[in-house]
């Protein structure tokens, strides 16, 4: 149960077809059909009300926090100020270098995600080789391993490799994490585009390498927007890694940092600049979920269908 | 190649040819899966090679490797006081979550399959939107929640005078996290049972409706055990999540108070780096490694699923 979980979502039931968005369609006719069955039971009369306030205790209690932390957030002395936000600005090596820290990591995260899955996922779609059975199972096998049970030896291993306490480090490792997720949905995203075109494209006259970039990368656009999108997400969000691998606290990413205003002097917390924190934690994340939220459908029904 | 050799000179070249374009397929596999496979040895087959070697060892945080201690990593780990506390409140805690989170996202999908078309889409966001954020940032924000001096929840209860020491107790320190960890999760699963829900056809409902059937037997007999596939994939990653909790009880508990709520991969971490003791923690993981493997090896062959390997 990480923020990469819906890798495993995808891997596993390829059958899925639908994200967020999709889901409502087509409920519609199904609620008709089920009210129409029970007409206007005194009991169900008398049930409504309470199943409003069911329906509006959810919603505050998932949205709540979400609101409360971002007001707060811009609250002092019982009036709205910036100063929560200046102490975290202000706070330890200070925020912009914790944000450039987790800059550092999502990049390498987003781009290693990126490279990889775009060649393997097209080796594993589109062309034969011994080995391909058993290095796709490897790469699946990632899924099973605890992150903890890997990064004891991955702290020794990466040190013996120049790599230890480092975030090219940390991000690598991050891409290793995410790999099961981005090379099956660029596997699935490639059976998606037939081969048909592509053999046009070459029989137009495209070289391989044209068609390649002409016609099949367009058609996987949507599939490399969602590995980059949980690329940064996990790496964006990513705790335990930074955490094992990093001694350096200068070196912190913004969710290290986050923890050590809260752990660092026991005793007194301070809440404000954590409110504060939260939200610059969170908000790319929801920002991006809003702007994204497409994208990320139609690559999930696109990737995930296929399986 | 022996086919090619005795086929007439025609036919040869054309098979040798269709030799070439394969040899030639094969390379072009070979050099694009080059990046996946470095990325999955150096960074995972290696690491875990290496978790098992460290385990045979003794092999102290700073500094090298003392020396084989076979099987003394292995055999003092069921006398470690804490992990074997460790892993019942592990147990203990995946059950609890387990339970909570299937009933409530299957709640919740079932919820938002039935309301007015125009409310679906709000409501999906609304429960969905926990998901976005980080498993870390939702604990710190829980724990600002549910501070006394900070956190709203204590002012709430207290206008019905109600005390409530959220993370100072054993049992509230528990029940906390498992709210935390319903709020951040509960929309992911929802969405899982809601792709569910929608496999169903409709006739079936149609069926069960002719057959006058309540709403509520529908739901039993109808609805849940054609979600079965789906309610197994969800209690699958929820439980393999809930037996390598870490972040949240690490960030909202401490795994305190006195103790009370450490859970196995906490203790992994805590002897690796707080007893310096890389080798037992290595022999650790190798146990937690082995039986989850095990366990999921299990659980997909109950699942029997339908993914083919490539």
């Amino acid at each position: 149960m990480r923020a990469s979980t819906p890798v495993t979502a995808a891997t596993a039931v390829p059958e899925s077809p639908a994200g967020p968005e999709d889901l409502g369609r087509g409920s519609g006719s199904r609620r008709g059909r089920q009210t129409g069955r029970e007409g206007p039971h005194p009991l169900a009369r008398l049930l409504r009300p309470l199943g409003v306030i069911v329906v509006v205790v959810l919603v505050v209690f998932f949205i709540g926090p979400i609101l409360w932390v971002g007001w707060g957030s811009m609250q002092e002395g019982g009036g709205l100020s910036g100063a929560n936000y200046d102490r975290l600005v202000n706070y330890g090596a200070g925020l912009w270098t914790y944000l450039a820290n987790t800059g550092l990591v999502v990049l390498v995260t987003v781009v290693g995600s990126l490279a990889v899955s775009i060649f393997a996922g097209y080796a594993f779609a589109r062309l034969r080789f011994p080995g391909k059975n058993l290095l796709f199972v490897g790469i699946l096998a990632i899924l099973m391993v605890p992150h903890t049970s890997l990064l004891i030896p991955l702290y020794i291993w990466l040190d013996r490799m120049g790599l230890g306490n480092s975030l090219v480090g940390v991000g690598l490792v991050m891409v290793m994490y995410q790999m099961p997720f981005s090379v099956f949905m660029m596997r699935n995203s490639f059976e998606g585009v037939p081969r048909e075109l592509e053999e046009a494209a070459l029989i137009d006259g495209c070289t391989p390498r044209g068609a390649l970039r002409r016609v099949v990368l367009p058609g996987v656009l949507p599939g490399l927007v969602t590995v980059a999108l949980f690329a940064f997400l996990a790496s964006w969000n990513e705790f335990v890694t930074p955490l094992i691998l990093l001694s350096d606290g200068d070196l912190y990413t913004l969710p290290l940092a986050l923890v050590s205003l809260v752990q660092g002097d026991w005793g007194m917390i301070d809440f404000g600049a954590l409110q504060a924190g939260v939200v610059v934690s969170a908000a790319p994340c929801v920002a991006l979920f809003f702007f994204l939220q497409r994208a990320f459908v139609s690559g999930f029904t696109q990737g995930a269908v296929k399986g | 190649m022996d086919i090619a050799s005795s086929a007439p000179p025609r036919r040869r070249s054309s098979v040798s040819s269709a030799t070439v374009r394969a040899r030639r397929q094969s390379l072009r596999g070979w050099l694009y899966a080059t990046p996946a496979t470095a990325v999955l040895l150096g960074l995972f087959v290696i690491p875990l090679g290496l978790a098992v070697w460290m385990s045979l060892h003794r092999w102290p945080l700073l500094g090298d490797v003392q020396g084989l201690n076979f099987p003394d990593n292995y055999t003092r780990i069921p006398e470690h006081r804490l992990f074997a506390d460790a892993v019942l409140f592990t147990v203990k805690y995946t059950l609890i979550i387990a339970v909570v989170l299937l009933v409530l996202s299957l709640g919740l999908a079932l919820l938002v399959q039935e309301t007015k078309r125009r409310r679906t889409g709000f409501l999906r966001t609304a429960f969905f939107l926990p998901v976005v954020t980080g498993l870390t940032t939702a604990a710190l924000l829980f724990l600002g929640l549910l501070s006394p001096s900070a956190g709203p929840v204590d002012d709430i209860l207290g206008w019905f005078g109600v005390r409530v020491d959220f993370l100072g107790d054993p049992t509230w320190a528990l029940i906390s996290t498992v709210t935390m960890m319903t709020w951040r999760f509960a929309g992911f699963y929802m969405i899982i049972l809601l792709a569910g829900l929608q496999a169903i056809p409709g006739d079936v409902y149609e069926a069960a409706a002719i057959d006058g059937a309540s709403r509520w037997r529908t739901l039993r007999s109808v609805t849940i055990p054609l979600l079965r596939s789906s309610l197994a994939m969800s209690a699958v990653l929820i439980v393999t999540g809930g037996l390598v909790a870490f972040e949240q009880f690490y960030v909202l508990t401490r795994g305190g108070p006195d103790n009370s709520t450490v859970t196995m991969v906490m203790t992994i971490f805590r002897q690796a780096f707080s007893q310096f003791d890389l080798g037992t923690a290595a022999a650790m993981s190798v146990v937690v490694l082995v039986g989850l493997v095990l366990l999921n090896v299990l659980q997909l062959r109950v699942l029997r699923s339908k993914d083919e390997v490539a």
